[in-house]
């Protein structure tokens, strides 16, 4: 807990926070006490020894070795103390709770991108649930940036080509400033966030309602964002590759052959019900693997997936007039 | 000024500016030195108040934002490599080491010279390229943002290069002087503690600088060759040029440092007059320091993606690094009891130092602690914690140094009345500008912001106020010094009566230092043996024994 009334640090708002202003409390008095020895001596002794009359000599008692062991030995034990302090709670900064939300975060310059693995993604707004553990999981697309939220404690640096994590629980609803921490140029101080913290109720309407659902984008285009977001690439090619499932290449207005041996002409509600019943239609040759999409995947998505697939199948019919 | 004089000096022999821009004369050029710094030190105190005016309200006030980015980096560029860097050992070190010793010059006076020419040359050039293409990394130059920006870095770069032959040149210059030319029977724990600081500085000097040297060549070799070595986009670490830099410019702090340490155990020793408590401690300890300082690079780096397991490493070390400085402040503490304290200038300055490197000193520990420096690393604490360290530290000792040999350099005396006034108002308005910042890092303010959020301004506002009776104070103790050249009281051959040798030639010395063999005949900080009597009103020369 912090005990320096206020004066230093912002209202702690994280799991770890407590801990980081226990210490830093610690370390302030101790420096306080330290502080008022040392220049309480000085300045008693410039008042007590502070020279009256003619030169005389003085002690030449220049060397205790008592004396100077003792304070060399009291402040090793005192840094010792603070060191494996500090290593402590250093330690519970460093270990992500296996259970931690995982929220991946580009910084270029001089914005902040949060992507979520439901599929949203929000721009210098990081939405989380309070009371839940979050790790990010960050780089930068250009120079080195540092995330940095004052009210968490938490701090580290966002660097190109390789990523770096750092994780908190947030513990009230609220909103907190996020900040650039390292120089980054002329937007530098502009570089600035704010960290949403929502009850798990509100969060899950925000999941739901969040995942943006394309805004400003034409049905296709969004419908595109969602074949990479929603993991279709990981079984679906676009360049006619068979992978676990049949490619979407000129794929929609052609008739498939399903398992049984019938054959069903691919269109709208062909394409939607494959999505929510994948089960029900398996194109010939390929095992019926896929998991619905039932409850993930919102009406205006699969709209916009049914459209992207569409447009994909009208290029690939161009391609052959000509 | 000098021109009525009879004496022959070191000032007035021999004439004309040749004679100046040619001489071996380690006093001479240590006094040019002194005027180039004090140059670099205005300009670096002008930036430095533009920065703090653009910072009284959240937006913009007088400059635009790449405009502001520049202006702290030639702040901290030109405070680090032209002011602080050299200030104390090339300055007054120069100045005071080889009389110090009872020797007549350093070990190789043409390469001091050298060294000074390179130093300009390095400054205007340095100077010259931040200003003309417009360098905005911070003086740290950060990878990759200081090879992705158009600017030329290279140049500036280049600047700062040909500064560290400078570094490279007093320091090797520095430990040969101190081991083949001290007075025959002079020991080595008879030196001044002085000497020892100057020691430890050019240890430091000669090892790290190439590093940096090394670091500024991959920099330009990137840059002009696209060679990737630092740049991610060519499969280069940008992490590397950080552990690089700061190889360098963590034992740099020490360069800053360790020489200020040496004047303060001078200086508290006479005025105390008293033997100096610890003589070996405070010697080892800076021997100490210097090593373990190269040990500790890691700690600037806590949240730069480094593996954990170093970071742990380099906050214990850092630890191990601070018990030194604690065990000298100790022993400055303990010579000061029982002794005589005169609270004359150079130890107004000197317990400035106390106080301000102290608090600098405390507040490192909570950088040094993983945890705490998470919260505070890059933030205003960072700011406020170096300043205490290098301006309450570096430029109070130096300040100290400054005004206990003014007498010896120029042989005339200051008014003491504004001396303590000015040293009184700046050490008000050090720490109006920078206690503030303290406390606006630990509410998460970061550096290097030229705008800032709202909740910030009060302690923003109070630390640009704070800047200006900073400023008001240095205004003084130009005014007061410079007609001190003109106007002052001539000065007795040992104002403060100190024991020290350079103390037992006329004032100022002549070319060669001495006007007879020096000769010793006591310790330095013999102050149970002996009684100097005080000439500061130029009646008594010579001293008395008991």
């Amino acid at each position: 807990m912090d005990t320096t009334g206020n004066i230093f640090l912002p209202s702690g708002q994280s799991t770890i926070a407590g801990e980081v202003d226990a210490l830093f409390s610690f370390l302030f008095w101790a420096s306080m006490i330290l502080f008022a020895i040392v220049m309480g001596g000085v300045g008693y002794f410039i008042w007590r020894y502070r020279h009256r009359g003619r030169e005389t000599v003085t002690s030449g008692r220049a060397h205790s070795t008592a004396l100077e062991f003792t304070w060399t030995a009291i402040p090793i034990i005192m840094v010792l103390i603070v060191f494996f302090w500090g290593f402590n709670v250093y330690m519970k900064m460093q270990v992500v709770p296996k259970d931690a939300l995982e929220i991946k975060v580009t910084g270029q310059k001089w914005f902040w991108s949060f992507d979520y693995p439901h599929g949203a993604a929000t721009v210098n707004e990081l939405v989380i649930p309070a009371g839940k553990s979050v790790k990010l999981l960050m780089s930068s697309k250009d120079v080195i940036h540092s995330f940095f939220v004052p009210s968490f404690r938490i701090k580290m640096d966002v660097v190109p080509n390789r990523y770096s994590v750092t994780w908190f629980e947030a513990m009230n609803p609220g909103n907190y400033d996020l900040l650039c921490t390292e120089f980054c140029g002329k937007g530098h101080s502009e570089m600035i966030g704010l960290v949403k913290v929502v009850s798990e109720r509100e969060y899950n309407e925000w999941v739901e309602t969040s995942a943006s659902l394309g805004e400003g984008l034409s049905l296709a285009e969004y419908g595109a964002q969602l074949y990479k977001s929603k993991a279709c690439i990981t079984c679906h090619s676009l360049d006619g590759t068979a992978l676990v499932g049949p490619s979407f290449k000129d794929d929609f207005g052609t008739m498939r052959v399903l398992t049984g041996g019938q054959s069903v002409r691919i269109d709208e509600n062909y394409i939607r019900e494959s999505i929510l019943n994948p089960q029900a239609k398996v194109a010939a040759g390929y095992d019926p693997v896929m998991p619905t999409y039932q409850g993930i995947l919102k009406d205006r998505q699969i709209d916009a997936l049914v459209e992207y697939i569409k447009s994909l199948a009208k290029n690939g019919a161009a391609d052959e007039a000509e | 000024m000098y021109d009525n004089e009879s004496e022959r000096n070191y000032l007035n022999t021999p004439r004309g500016w040749k004679s100046w821009l040619f001489t071996l004369d380690h006093k001479r050029i240590g006094l040019m030195y002194l005027i180039a710094m004090a140059a670099a030190f205005l300009l670096g105190g002008i930036l430095a108040t533009l920065v703090r005016l653009e910072l009284l309200t959240p937006g913009r006030d007088i400059m635009g934002a790449e405009t502001y980015n520049q202006i702290f980096t030639l702040h901290g560029a030109v405070m680090i490599f032209l002011f602080i860097i050299p200030s104390i050992p090339a300055a007054l070190g120069n100045f005071i080491l080889p009389q110090m010793l009872g020797a007549k010059d350093v070990a190789f006076p043409r390469l001091n010279l050298a060294s000074w020419y390179i130093y300009v040359l390095g400054s205007l050039f340095a100077v010259y390229s931040i200003w003309t293409s417009a360098i905005d990394t911070g003086w740290t130059f950060y990878t990759p943002y200081s090879t992705d920006s158009t600017k030329s870095v290279i140049s500036m770069t280049l600047g700062v290069f040909i500064l560290g032959f400078s570094s490279i040149f007093t320091g090797m210059n520095f430990i040969v002087t101190i081991h083949k030319l001290r007075l025959p029977g002079q020991k080595w724990f008879e030196l001044p503690l002085f000497v020892w600081g100057l020691y430890a500085t050019a240890i430091i000097q000669v090892l790290a600088t190439p590093v940096l040297s090394i670091t500024l060549v991959l920099l330009i070799i990137e840059k002009a060759g696209g060679v990737g070595i630092f740049d991610p986009a060519m499969g280069g670490d940008p992490v590397l040029f950080q552990h690089f830099f700061w190889f360098y410019s963590h034992p740099a702090v020490y360069i800053m440092i360790l020489p200020g340490m040496g004047i303060i155990s001078e200086v508290i020793s006479v005025f105390s007059r008293k033997k100096i408590f610890g003589y070996k401690a405070i010697a080892f300890s800076s021997i100490a320091i210097a090593f373990i300082g190269f040990l500790v690079w890691g700690h600037h780096m806590f949240v730069s993606t480094q593996s954990s397991l170093a970071a742990v490493i380099f906050s214990f070390l850092t630890f191990m690094n601070a018990i030194p400085s604690g065990v000298k402040i100790f022993n400055w503490m303990a010579t000061m009891y029982k002794g005589h304290i005169k609270l004359e200038t150079p130890m107004l300055y000197a317990f400035s130092f106390l106080f301000l490197f102290t608090i600098g000193g405390l507040t490192g520990i909570f950088l040094g602690v993983i945890a705490t420096d998470i919260h505070l690393h890059d933030t205003y604490f960072v700011v406020a914690h170096f300043h205490y360290v290098m301006v309450g530290g570096t430029v109070m000792a130096f300040l100290a140094g400054i005004h206990y040999w003014w007498p010896k350099m120029f042989g005339k005396m200051y008014n003491e009345f504004w001396a303590r006034i000015a040293c009184l108002i700046i050490f008000i308005g050090f720490n109006f500008t920078f206690f503030t910042q303290f406390i606006l890092g630990t509410k998460g303010m970061p550096r290097r912001y030229y705008t800032y959020l709202d909740q910030y301004q009060p302690l923003h506002a109070f630390s640009s106020v704070g800047s200006w009776i900073l400023g008001l104070g240095f205004i003084i103790m130009a005014v007061y010094l410079i007609h001190s050249l003109f106007k002052g009281e001539k000065a007795g051959r040992n104002p403060w009566g100190a024991l020290t040798l350079e103390w037992t030639s006329p004032i100022p010395p002549p070319p060669e230092n001495f006007d007879k063999d020096p000769v010793l005949n006591h310790g330095p900080y013999d102050y149970d043996k002996v009684v100097m009597e005080r000439d500061i009103d130029k009646v008594k020369m010579g001293s008395v024994s008991r």
